[in-house]
């Protein structure tokens, strides 16, 4: 088999994930402007810590390598410790995403003690200014506050995730340095218009310009950088970046949120992407296997509108999400084409785009301080 | 952690399509590519 | 390469291979290195490697073939790489 045949392996689907990503909750002590989950309160729906027991002795029976654990903030749960040493106890390795506010130098520790788990702080900004435009007041210390619990508590090599935004391209260079000061690993990452994404994202998602720096950026210092493999899209600019530059929705990797709904990729919360829910009849394993959603999405895909494009092959009509949620067909291009046919087709729309089926932002507070739920 | 290298794909052996140089009583050999390592590392939506 | 047909292997503890139609995944949970093993003859091999003093002594015992030895032990220098299998 060719690497080629590997990757269409790949799309044809798998009988169970490689890994998948697991919203634990929906409450969140930060409002972040692009939340892709729209988190913020509980939802009392919340899946409870036998259910969430249930999910993974599942998963360790099909065999699922790790879950990638996030939300809202994860460890709000009063059972996230709980849930994460269940997984591992189940040779399920955890990896988890965080702002860091509940990594205070106990839980740092205790972190640090568990086996197989990895680390990664959310950071949008490489100064409190720019990161807490996002973020709000206070995350950016936050997030440092957090490296520096899990720095002096030796827990290794953890991760630093960041969402590429206009204001942040420029700091790409500053960002790598963070990192390489806690020994950590790079994480760049695509905005999606997603959650509260939807009504930032025109503002807030890279200019064309900067889409090309960020090409160029990672073709020149990317090496160690990881990048969610997000950024196929741009792939139509010239030598293909490195990564699978493959959408695993639905294939490979798929998302469980808060309340047991199984959806596509963690960019898709919307019932068009949901593709049913661990509660029901045969679990979280019927739903990978049969749903019409998944079935659909391991179906060979057809360029569509860019099939008279030469960069299809390499940019594969870039992502579903970006598409779905500006309003665009999914069989045409990402609303961020290089080639600028996305924004042609943007302008020229008239379609509403869709809203986030769920919604868990918290009402705006006018004392503007963080809530610990 | 290092991460993983992308998509490393490694020939399996190389083969010689040229009779002349190839010895008197080697067999043909097949080439196939067994292994393959992948990194779905921060796959889109996975950290 | 440094894996020969005298070479002795083994699978490391800290691998997990589950199959598939096509073979197996292997998954390193120490180095978290994921690799695609793409025929069932490597997978039956990989797990075999312990049960057999030397490679050559395993490639036999699966019935591998001698056209298909180099591309065998190019598979398992792969996987020594990864740490998937060590020597000894």
């Amino acid at each position: 088999m060719s690497a080629d045949s590997l990757v269409s392996q790949l799309k044809r689907g798998l009988d169970a994930p490689i890994c998948l990503t697991w919203e634990l909750t929906y409450a969140c002590n930060l409002q972040c402007i692009h939340c892709l989950s729209s988190s913020g309160q509980r939802d009392p729906r919340e899946l409870t810590t036998a259910q969430a027991k249930a999910v993974i002795d599942e998963l360790r029976d099909l065999q699922v390598f790790y879950i990638n654990i996030g939300g809202g903030e994860p460890m709000i749960r009063r059972d996230f410790f709980d849930i994460i040493t269940h997984s591992v106890d189940n040779s399920i390795g955890v990896k988890f995403s965080t702002n860091g506010a509940y990594i205070d130098g106990e839980n740092a520790r205790r972190l640090a003690a568990m086996d197989y788990l990895d680390i990664q702080i959310s950071l949008d900004g490489t100064d409190a200014a720019t990161n807490d435009a996002v973020r709000g007041a206070g995350s950016f210390d936050t997030a440092i506050a957090a490296m520096e619990n899990l720095a002096r508590a030796n827990f290794g090599p953890f991760k630093i995730s960041v969402v590429v935004t206009r204001h942040n391209v420029a700091q790409l260079d500053d960002f790598k340095a963070l990192a390489d000061s806690y020994g950590a690993q790079l994480r760049i990452t695509r905005l999606r218009p997603a959650g509260r994404g939807a009504d930032t994202w025109h503002a807030l998602h890279p200019t064309a310009d900067q889409q090309i720096d960020i090409y160029r950026w990672l073709l020149g210092h990317g090496e160690n950088v990881l990048t969610g493999d997000s950024f196929f899209h741009l792939n139509a600019l010239g030598e293909p970046l490195p990564g699978l530059n493959l959408c695993g929705a639905g294939r490979v990797v798929c998302l469980i949120d808060p309340l047991g709904d199984v959806y596509a990729c963690p960019f898709v919360l919307h019932d068009e992407f949901r593709a049913g829910s661990v509660l029901d009849p045969g679990g979280f394993t019927k739903v990978w296997r049969e749903s019409a959603l998944f079935t659909s999405l391991r179906e060979p895909e057809s360029a569509g509108a860019c099939a008279s494009c030469g960069s299809y092959d390499a940019c594969q009509g870039g992502c579903m999400a970006a598409k779905f949620f500006t309003g665009l067909p999914l069989d045409g291009p990402d609303p961020e084409c290089v080639s600028g046919h996305g924004e042609e087709l943007l302008s020229a729309s008239t379609a509403t785009a869709p809203r986030p089926t769920k919604d868990h932002s918290r009402p705006v507070s006018l004392t503007r301080k963080p809530v610990r739920t | 952690m290092t991460p993983a290298p992308n998509s490393a794909v490694l020939e399996a052996s190389e083969s010689t399509t040229n009779d002349d140089v190839m010895a008197a009583d080697s067999v043909e050999v097949l080439e196939e590519l067994l292994v393959e390592e992948i990194s779905i590392d921060g796959m889109c939506g996975v950290y | 390469m440094t894996i020969t047909l005298e070479s002795s292997c083994s699978l490391s503890p800290q691998v997990a291979l589950r199959p598939e139609p096509f073979g197996a995944l292997a998954y390193h949970y120490g180095n978290r290195r994921l690799v695609f093993l793409k025929h069932p003859d490597v997978v039956a091999v990989v797990k075999n490697l312990a049960n057999h003093p030397t490679v050559g002594a395993t490639l036999d015992a699966c019935g591998i073939a001698a056209e298909r030895r180099a591309s065998f032990l190019a598979a398992l220098d792969n996987l020594t790489k990864s740490e998937i299998i060590h020597v000894g």
